[in-house]
């Protein structure tokens, strides 16, 4: 096949089934988001042109460079995408992109494919454009200067939310999934940087109109900057911690009731909630899993209605 | 290129061939599901599980093996979960000293891992079978119908249309850079790795402006020839008796090998 996986793609039995519920929640709301904001700012012709763009992300993956030994790096797209399409647009573009690798490919599980388009589409788009938001008005040497350093981190906290989600499902080791990941991810990472940032400089020489700064502002305004840093910092901020004592994030992973006694069973994330008349059983999971992720979109509403007041306050 | 390349579908008469693609699907999804909530170490049931699947390799006219031959994509990512085998619940197997740090497999561990694997490589061929037996566009009105976002399956079905067009530009690109870099034999081609990756990146940005201008030139197009915002098919999709009678059948199937699982 012209696709060799990537360590991103997370195939199906990975992951447990609470883990990957929560992150479809996640998913579903950010895309659902990403759709009726885009529908309003781009019309009706935004869906070929998402389209299109979807198989150029799709194109540009196959391009790729002879790194050493028979290896060659290649591209994931997600902060070139948002760089250029605008956040929202790039989340869909994504979307689309890892739904057909999934789909036609079997590059990343459909149960799990939740997680995937988190880990490799939002994730990235949110540090990618937040970060290169910011810079959106300087000089070009240090746009792209950000832009690089965006596009590297985006791919190191997709590396990393992919080793916690190993992690969380009891697949993986922490102390050794996570250094692998990330060890890996350093060199991916800075390719990626390299074609990401060589890429927005030849679109600028040859079509200026595409990224002037005004454009960029339009699409997104200072949330995504905020969000960006945010999650930035939570990224930088957890690796080390991670890598240096992952004893301590287990720590607070078992309070939190993550996990049972070492990993035994992959479905503690509601301990005393397990329902007596059902016990260890599959429906009981199950239930778990929907008390779950009903949570998570409790939260994502409030965030969503906090967030709206805040801009109508403005 | 030719524009079946990517195309994983491949013509039968079969039954599973003319099921409704929503019925397959929820019953893909359905397999995957059960697989996942399956316990570590029920083997029978798992066994149960790849029995159904040739069943329906067989069912396709594929041949038993058919998905079991393309079913190591997923392979690679077993790595990730070789650490489990050392899980520190459970009794130790062995004592393997490294010199800088012991590892000890437990058999929890293993059990889990062989577990996580099976789990996968079930589900992987689950998947196979169904882009197998079912062609992309209806595939997509599959999800259309089972109230996926039309924004969303309109983006994929210009994605699947534009993919062959677009990496044949792709590997335009590649085949004139390829003729550009002509060398002598025993002399170095090409500059260092990173004039390589920038070279990568601005094909990408030359990709991404005929991609973009190419998108503009389709819209209008589309525009002049009566475009309204989505995409019409003539497969009117309607379920059948027998795909109903399938959905059934398949529930109490399913109920079955979680049962297997739970309390053998």
């Amino acid at each position: 096949m012209l696709l060799s996986p990537t360590p991103l793609h997370i195939p199906d039995g990975f992951l447990n089934l609470v883990i990957s519920l929560i992150f479809w929640v996640a998913t579903i709301s950010m895309v659902g988001l990403a759709i009726s904001k885009t529908n309003k700012t781009l019309g009706e012709k935004q869906i070929p042109l998402m389209g299109v763009m979807a198989a150029f992300i799709f194109a540009a993956q196959m391009l790729n460079f002879p790194v050493a030994g028979g290896t060659s790096g290649h591209f994931l797209g997600g902060a070139l995408a948002a760089m250029v399409l605008g956040p929202w647009a790039g989340i869909l573009v994504m979307t689309a992109v890892i739904a057909v690798q999934g789909l036609l490919f079997q590059d990343g599980g459909l149960l799990v494919m939740g997680a995937n388009i988190f880990n490799m589409g939002i994730l990235t788009a949110v540090i990618g454009f937040g970060l290169y938001r910011m810079v959106g008005g300087a000089k070009k040497g240090l746009r792209l200067t950000i832009a690089g350093a965006a596009a590297w981190l985006a791919t190191m906290a997709a590396a990393l939310l992919t080793a916690l989600q190993l992690w969380l499902s009891g697949t993986s080791r922490l102390e050794i999934v996570l250094p692998a990941m990330l060890g890996v991810h350093i060199l991916i990472g800075i390719g990626e940087a390299v074609i990401t940032v060589a890429a927005l400089a030849f679109i600028e020489r040859t079509r200026p109109d595409l990224l002037n700064a005004e454009k960029t502002a339009a699409s997104g305004g200072r949330g995504w900057i905020m969000a960006g840093i945010l999650v930035s910092l939570l990224a930088v901020l957890i690796s080390p911690l991670a890598s240096g004592s992952p004893d301590g994030l287990e720590r607070v992973a078992a309070d939190l009731g993550f996990l049972g006694d070492g990993q035994a069973s992959s479905y503690q994330i509601l301990p005393d909630y397990t329902i007596p008349l059902l016990g260890e059983t599959a429906l009981s999971t199950i239930f778990a899993g929907i008390v779950g992720a009903l949570i998570l979109m409790g939260l994502l509403v409030l965030l969503g209605r906090s967030l709206r007041k805040a801009g109508s306050g403005k | 290129m030719h524009i079946h390349a990517f195309d994983q579908f491949r013509a039968h008469a079969s039954a599973l061939h003319r099921l409704d693609p929503r019925v397959k699907v929820l019953l893909t999804v359905g397999y995957i599901l059960s697989n996942a909530l399956l316990p570590d170490g029920s083997w029978l049931a798992f066994a149960a599980a790849w029995l159904l699947l040739l069943w329906s390799n067989e069912r396709a006219h594929l041949g038993l093996g058919y998905t079991f031959k393309r079913s190591f994509v997923a392979f690679p990512f077993a790595i990730a979960a070789i650490s489990a085998i050392f899980s520190p619940s459970g009794n130790s197997l062995a004592e393997w000293n490294l010199g800088f740090v012991t590892l000890v497999p437990t058999d929890f561990g293993v059990v889990r891992f062989f577990s996580i694997l099976v789990r996968s490589w079930l589900s992987v061929q689950m998947a196979i079978l169904l882009v197998t037996t079912t062609q992309f566009p209806d595939l997509i009105h599959a999800f259309e119908h089972l109230k996926a976002p039309r924004t969303l399956t309109t983006i994929i079905a210009f994605l699947y249309r534009y993919l062959f067009v677009l990496t044949d530009e792709a590997y335009r690109l590649m085949r004139a850079r390829e003729a550009r870099s002509a060398g002598l034999p025993g002399f170095k081609r090409g500059g260092s790795l990173f004039w390589r990756a920038k070279i990568t990146g601005e094909m990408a940005g030359q990709l991404f402006l005929r991609s973009y201008e190419r998108s503009d030139r389709i819209y209008n197009a589309m525009l002049a020839r009566g475009y309204t915002g989505h995409i019409r098919t003539l497969n009117p999709h309607t379920m059948q008796h027998s795909d109903w009678l399938t959905l059934f059948f398949s529930i109490p199937v399913l109920l079955l090998i979680q049962l297997i699982g739970w309390y053998r």
